[in-house]
């Protein structure tokens, strides 16, 4: 689990989702991407652990790339989006 | 004399010897005595197991129970398992077994069983077959191998163990001073002998059955992926299981999906994380790295129709439409 970290890359927005449960992470993702613009990065905070399944499925399936996994200050897994369109 | 009629009737449906044979008190019990008992008889060239990613928690609970070195090696998009890929876990030495599906019961997708035998020589393979048997001939190149036999359309509390002439196996649990030493306690011979019965109906009219619900799930499966939007399809379309299919929809609620349609008289399963005891989501649908939210598995029965598919394509759309719009997508 720790050999894919992404530990340098810093998203432009990270979304607060420690308290949600799946779907509703990836909701909020969906629904908040356009808040950075193309080339930006967005993190989803999440213990959710289907989120690590779900992030890079929701970037295939809405052709948004993923960056990989890294932290939150508090060590709650992010998961990095990179907008492509 | 009934449980060597029941053991032929199987053997023949199943083109195996007699004497191959055991029946066990469920398909579980049948996963759990085969794959332990293979690595047990195999203890001398080694003590590891590989198994795929995607393998029935049957075979995964055995494997911790176990404990001792387990590998699982993963699949691709589709759910298979690459033969080349357990071939190099073997290369590293000290297998013992290897276990594989002959199909994936979650995602349908048929595993290369034959080509993994091929690929790995002497290591003698595992093969769960209880998603499969009786809908699809049992795959050349297992050892060893388990079936379930209400899945077939047989009584609750049947398994059938397979072990192959000439495999060692050895007893992993207490020995039962029995003429078949690979079960513990006595037969339930009149289960044994509908067991046999409904594999023996199952093998009849599968050469009508398989084309007919291998088109009705075509036809979910097309249909699915042209009047939704957002969702994903999973498993192999072609080389699978003629009777189920598994899709997920994004942004939507597992669990919501599976009441909505349960009230609408559409029984379906799902993977996602909240329908689950564990909260965690499917195992097969995370090594596959598809889509775990929103999930539904559709499986027919013998007897489901053509109408019946219909009104089920004809009512998901707005199912999943609705379940999208409280959340605002």
């Amino acid at each position: 689990m720790t050999d894919d970290l992404s530990p340098d890359l810093t998203p432009d927005l990270e979304l607060d989702c420690r308290d949600l449960r799946c779907p509703l992470p990836v909701i909020e993702l969906g629904r908040r991407l356009h808040e950075v613009d193309v080339g930006q990065l967005i993190g989803v905070a999440t213990g959710d652990v289907a989120a690590r399944t779900d992030v890079p499925a929701w970037c295939r399936m809405r052709a948004q790339e993923y960056a990989g996994e890294s932290r939150a200050a508090d060590g709650t897994p992010l998961y990095l989006v990179r907008r492509l369109t | 004399m009934l449980l060597d009629n029941a053991r032929e009737v199987v053997a023949e449906a199943l083109e195996v010897r007699p004497d191959e044979v055991t029946f066990t008190p469920s398909g579980t019990d049948a996963v759990h005595r085969g794959l332990l008992g293979l690595l047990a008889g195999r203890a001398r060239a080694g003590d590891r197991l590989v198994h795929s990613a995607v393998e029935h928690s049957s075979v995964l609970h055995a494997a911790r129970w176990r404990g001792g070195p387990a590998t699982a090696v993963p699949v691709d998009r589709l759910g298979r398992v690459a033969p080349d890929d357990v071939a190099l876990e073997v290369t590293r030495g000290a297998v013992a077994a290897i276990a594989v599906q002959s199909a994936n019961h979650e995602v349908g997708t048929v595993q290369p069983v034959t080509a993994i035998a091929d690929a790995v020589g002497e290591v003698p393979l595992f093969v769960d077959a209880c998603a499969s048997l009786g809908r699809t001939p049992l795959p050349r190149g297992w050892a060893v191998a388990a079936g379930s036999a209400h899945k077939w359309g047989g009584p609750a509390g049947v398994g059938v163990l397979l072990v192959r002439k000439g495999t060692r196996w050895r007893n992993p649990f207490p020995g039962d001073d029995r003429i078949d030493e690979r079960t513990a306690g006595f037969e339930d011979i009149p289960a044994a002998l509908a067991a046999a019965a409904a594999l023996q109906a199952a093998v009849d009219e599968r050469p009508l059955l398989v084309p007919r619900q291998h088109g009705l799930i075509d036809r979910i499966r097309t249909a699915v992926a042209r009047d939704l939007r957002d969702v994903e399809v999973v498993g192999d379309p072609h080389d699978r299981l003629p009777h189920l299919v598994t899709f997920s929809c994004l942004y939507v609620d597992g669990e919501a999906l599976v009441h909505e349609l349960d009230r609408l008289g559409f029984s379906v399963a799902s993977g996602s994380a909240c329908t689950a005891s564990t909260l965690a989501p499917s195992h097969v649908l995370e090594a596959m790295g598809v889509l775990t939210h929103g999930n539904v598995r559709v499986s027919l029965t013998r007897d489901s129709t053509s109408e019946q598919v219909d009104s089920f394509l004809a009512a998901l759309p707005d199912v999943v439409a609705r379940i999208r719009a409280e959340v605002g997508l």
